[in-house]
């Protein structure tokens, strides 16, 4: 019998992949590649929700138990992977994602499953030209390679575009039930979903982590670009990806919290940070990092004051603490969209 | 049943983590466990209910019960299948 290693992100194309192996009789041992950039888990954090008022589901689980197969969840999220991510070899896709490396990082940790587990193959969802960065065919051979697998990776839905895997040229995979999907569309994977009765899947989303939003990647390659040495720790990514940022000077940033559950965030990350308040009046919690001078200063107030319910008032007072220290800045709320648009990340 | 009866082997406290973190770490706890043996999870991430019962079905061990009290959930999985 085969056994396939699957990376399954519980997205369409994966649990079609999973689908067209387990009707074949592959046995299957899925994994779940935890990154620390996952979006389920930082709309979590932010308390946010689904359209139904559900916390958002971890949609490889469940997809798993869909499909009667045990997901593994492997956690990658150690310094090894934020290496990747402030050095990346092949470089960026149009934001903060270096998708090219984090595949091959990912399909290595694939194969040391498979090895583990002696089983024949490692598969995924790909679809080949789906993705402009990563899933082009000359990047779907180079991540194969570089990750140890070739020969070794199948990718289900695009397989009769590709070289036959060495399991296909053996005869254990029968290939001409595998498909040969390609591009962005989704019409021929709805239509499948529909014949092999699959309806409950997520929208697919830009890409499988917050890596790829916009707003996060000009807040990265701000930091990035700023440090004489490339690294990144957690903390400061999940601060990245929280609140409204605003470059006062090279080394003085203001992080503004946009809803409860950013101002909870940002509180737990006071530490070594101004933390900013407006006592007088409902508003945002907010951080300034650095050392600013008192002109920025004025500034970060008048920016946290505007975002309160103070922003009409002619002056608000806005309390600065830090380890100790604490001042009172009073301010009129900053009310130039130009010079907030010229100063924001 | 009220799983609030049961005595777990073990307790993890998953509180102040976020999806997948508190199932990785169910999953390693329950690896260790002797088969039949209950560990109790607690958690502030109110998405490791919905988790909890997939993580349960795909792994084929049983979730007993899920108890919520404001903000913090527990959960009670007997180890029947893997971990
Ligand atoms: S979108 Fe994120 S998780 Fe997916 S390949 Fe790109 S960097 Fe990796």
């Amino acid at each position: 019998m085969v056994t396939a290693i699957g990376m399954i992100s519980g997205g369409l194309d994966s649990t079609l992949a999973l689908r067209l192996l387990l009707d074949q009789g592959v046995r299957v041992k899925a994994v779940n590649f935890y990154t620390g950039f996952c979006i389920t888990e930082t709309r979590r954090r932010l308390g946010g929700r689904t359209r139904d008022g559900e916390p958002p589901r971890n949609e490889a689980l469940r997809a798993g138990a869909d499909c009667g197969v045990e997901v593994e969840l492997v956690d990658l999220s150690g310094s090894g992977y934020l290496d990747v991510v402030a050095n990346p070899r092949h470089g960026y896709g149009a934001n903060a994602n270096p998708c090219i490396d984090c595949r091959i990082f990912m399909m290595s940790e694939a194969r040391r499953i498979m090895e583990r587990e002696g089983a024949d193959l490692v598969f995924t969802g790909e679809v080949l030209g789906q993705r402009p960065m990563s899933q082009r065919r000359p990047t779907l051979a180079l991540i194969e390679k570089e990750s140890g697998l070739s020969g070794r990776l199948l990718r289900p839905l695009s397989a009769r575009l590709l070289p036959p895997t060495i399991i296909e040229q053996e005869g254990r995979i029968d290939r001409s039930r595998l498909l040969g999907i390609s591009g962005r569309g989704r019409k021929d994977q709805i239509a499948l979903a529909a014949r092999l009765g699959i309806d409950d899947y997520p929208q697919p989303a830009g890409g499988c982590c917050f890596l790829t939003d916009e707003a996060f990647g000009r807040k990265f390659h701000d930091l990035m670009d700023r440090r004489a040495e490339r690294r990144i720790e957690r903390d400061e990514i999940i601060l990245l990806a929280t609140g409204r940022h605003f470059r006062l000077g090279e080394r003085v940033k203001l992080l503004v919290g946009r809803t409860e559950g950013e101002n909870a965030v940002l509180d737990r990350h006071a530490e070594g940070r101004w933390r900013l308040t407006t006592p007088e009046h409902l508003g945002p919690l907010a951080l300034v990092e650095g050392e600013p001078d008192p002109e920025q200063r004025r500034l970060a107030s008048g920016i946290v004051a505007r975002y309160g319910k103070g922003r009409a008032h002619p002056e608000v007072r806005v309390h600065w603490s830090r380890a100790g220290e604490e001042l009172t800045v009073a301010v009129a709320p900053l009310a130039d969209e130009g010079v907030l648009e010229r100063l924001r990340l | 049943m009220d799983a609030s009866n049961l005595r777990p082997a073990r307790t993890l406290d998953m509180s102040g983590s976020f999806c997948p973190v508190p199932i990785i770490e169910t999953a390693k706890a329950v690896r260790a466990l002797p088969l039949g043996e209950v560990l109790l999870v607690i958690g502030t991430d109110p998405g490791i209910e919905s988790d909890m019962a997939a993580w349960c079905r795909a792994t084929k061990n049983d979730l007993l019960g899920v108890a919520r009290d404001g903000r913090v959930l527990r959960a009670w999985v007997r180890k029947r299948g893997g971990g």
